[in-house]
């Protein structure tokens, strides 16, 4: 019986690649998500809200419930369930709105 | 594609799942020219949810259900001229007068890619699909609290697990075959909790008698349960969920026949992970912002009201698949082909083979019948709001607690999810109320009559404001435009 998903389904990655998650090296496979790759390292926030600033990541899993909103590569609010993972990624958690910086 | 780039296209298909590949397919087989967008990368929808060719999955099929069937439509569309426009976010419809449909997308992978499109076409099938309806309940914010779609979505393509203890709640048929795929793939999974039961199908013994492949799929998933030593705890859900930074434990709760949590009956079970959801919801805000007719589904949803030939009551439009009614995979390829055909027949007078057309009834009305039997197995009872403290987030967006909806009820007189909406603010997020809108409805009902919330939404995904600024810009090719698109 299969003990990970990768077995499961056969699975033969091309070469995995590291992106960082606040700082932090993970390990991903081509392919990934975002919430993926930080899934598969155990990591499952990757978001704080904007009121009371609550850990949150991936919900829908679908793109549709903007839960796992991160700062990719500097841009904040992409959908990390959609967004593949990329070698040297830099992900960073979302602060609420993911503007901070510009003080609105 | 059409004969020349400025024509428009014979049909646009929005979604690219099991409805939409077999309206695309059939339609360009019939020698219409179709153009398929589909937000994700990748074809099949969210039931043939697959990795990336990079993950070199040899046995992709270990995580489906009847994986021939798509096979099958996927040689098909290789086979046809059919535009497949991926990565494509379609965020509005719209019609001028005598003129062709403009379907207008936003790009890239998750819609942040900065180009918008103008797909014209003469017809338009809508195949969206659904998204998983959720309720709230005390702890549901928490890390580790996942969706039982969104946990089968993320196993699908991206081979993750949430945790390696995965608790399946909720209620549907969903449940089943999430909690299957999770131990399949390594998860362990005490218990899946349904809040209903399975007696409610025995009130519809013609239904499951015409239906045999369901039994059949049910009798799969009990064996697989039985063989992981998942335990299918009925009539009970979870009331409470436990950790501070992730979810270390789940308190199940047996109801009563209205939902309601039974005192003194709740226990404890350790877990790292908890997916759960409460059926699935048409995805309709296209149709709805063109003011196609809707029908109420005894799961306490809205679908679009169609005819027998899956056209919306917008002529000229046409959706199939789980936009008319949550009823699975196999349905939506039925309903697919039938508006293939009917859109065939409506453009070129197709004689369309009246007999493939009457079979392909025959087997949606079947099927039809199978799911709204377990709709009504499965809707949710009022006393689900009987699991909620006041301190429970409704709104995940907005953190708006259902406190504050109560007090927007019964303090400042709200008696609809809208006024709740703009008293609170919930549904007001980022997804606009696609997670809190059943729920709220409930709470601003009263705990009386369930009332759908309303599926209006301008927008069906968030645009930037440069492609509302692009709009007004004369139609012409722009040098990124993909082939076959125009603006």
């Amino acid at each position: 019986m299969a003990r990970t998903p990768a077995e499961l389904v056969g699975a033969n990655p091309g070469p995995s690649f590291e992106i960082t998650m606040d700082g932090r090296p993970v390990t991903a496979l081509p392919g990934q998500s975002v919430a993926a790759a930080l899934w598969s390292a155990g990591i499952l926030a990757w978001r704080t809200t904007r009121h009371t600033d609550r850990p949150r990541g991936a919900f829908c899993g679908i793109g549709q419930c903007y839960d796992c909103l991160a700062t990719i590569n500097g841009e904040p609010n992409r959908r990390a369930c959609l967004v593949p993972a990329r070698p040297g990624d830099v992900i960073i958690t979302q602060e609420g709105h993911g503007h901070a910086r510009l003080s609105v | 594609m059409p004969a020349s780039a400025s024509d428009p296209y014979d049909l646009a298909v929005i979604g690219a799942g099991s409805a939409g590949l077999a309206g695309a397919v059939t339609a360009a087989e019939l020698g219409l020219s179709v153009a398929l967008l589909d937000g994700s990368p990748q074809h099949g929808g969210q039931f043939y949810r697959h990795p990336a060719p990079s993950m070199g999955a040899a046995r992709p099929e270990a995580l489906h259900h009847d994986w021939a069937a798509f096979a099958e439509l996927r040689r098909r569309l290789e086979r046809s001229d059919v535009s497949h426009l991926s990565g494509h976010h379609v965020w509005t419809v719209t019609k001028e007068d005598h003129g062709p449909w403009a379907v207008h997308a936003v790009t890239g992978v998750d819609g942040t890619a900065e180009r918008s499109v103008r797909v014209r076409a003469r017809t338009v099938l809508l195949a969206t699909g659904a998204y998983e309806r959720q309720l709230p309940f005390p702890g549901w914010t928490l890390p580790g609290v996942v969706g039982a779609g969104g946990a089968q979505a993320m196993l699908k393509s991206g081979l993750v697990l949430p945790g390696k203890r995965v608790v399946v709640a909720g209620s549907g048929p969903l449940l089943l075959a999430v909690a299957t795929s999770l131990a399949a793939a390594g998860a362990q999974v005490p218990a899946v909790i349904e809040a209903s039961g399975y007696l409610g199908y025995a009130r519809h013994p013609r239904a499951l008698a015409a239906n045999p492949h369901k039994l059949v799929e049910a009798a799969v998933h009990g064996a697989a349960l039985l063989r992981h030593r998942v335990r299918l705890r009925t009539r009970s859900a979870v009331t409470e969920v436990h950790g501070t930074d992730r979810v270390e434990a789940v308190t199940v709760t047996r109801l009563d026949r209205d939902w309601r949590p039974v005192r003194g009956a709740s226990r404890q079970i350790e877990c790292d992970a908890l997916a759960v959801g409460h059926g699935l919801a048409p995805q309709i805000e296209l149709a709805t912002a063109l003011g196609c007719a809707t029908r109420p589904v005894a799961d306490g949803t809205s679908a679009l009201a169609l005819d027998g030939l899956q056209e919306t009551s917008v002529r000229g439009l046409w959706a199939a698949g789980e936009t008319g009614g949550i009823g699975g995979a196999q349905l939506a390829r039925s309903e697919g082909e039938l508006a293939g055909l009917a859109a065939a027949g409506r453009l070129y007078g197709h004689p369309v083979r009246e007999e493939r057309v009457r079979a392909l009834q025959r087997r949606r009305d079947r099927m039809r019948a199978f799911a709204d039997a377990m709709a009504i197995s499965h809707a949710p009872a009022a006393g689900w709001t009987g699991w909620l403290t006041g301190d429970t987030e409704v709104c995940r967006c907005e953190e708006v607690t259902a406190r504050s909806i109560r007090e927007a009820v019964t303090d400042f007189g709200a008696r609809d999810a809208r006024t709740v909406k703009l008293l609170t603010r919930a549904g007001m997020g980022w997804c606009q109320g696609r997670m809190c809108g059943a729920a709220v409805a409930c709470l601003a009902a009263r705990e009386g009559a369930v009332e759908p919330p309303a599926e209006r939404r301008p927008f069906a995904v968030p645009v930037p404001l440069s492609a509302l600024a692009s709009l007004d810009e004369p139609t012409g090719i722009r040098p990124d435009a993909a082939p076959g698109v125009d603006d």
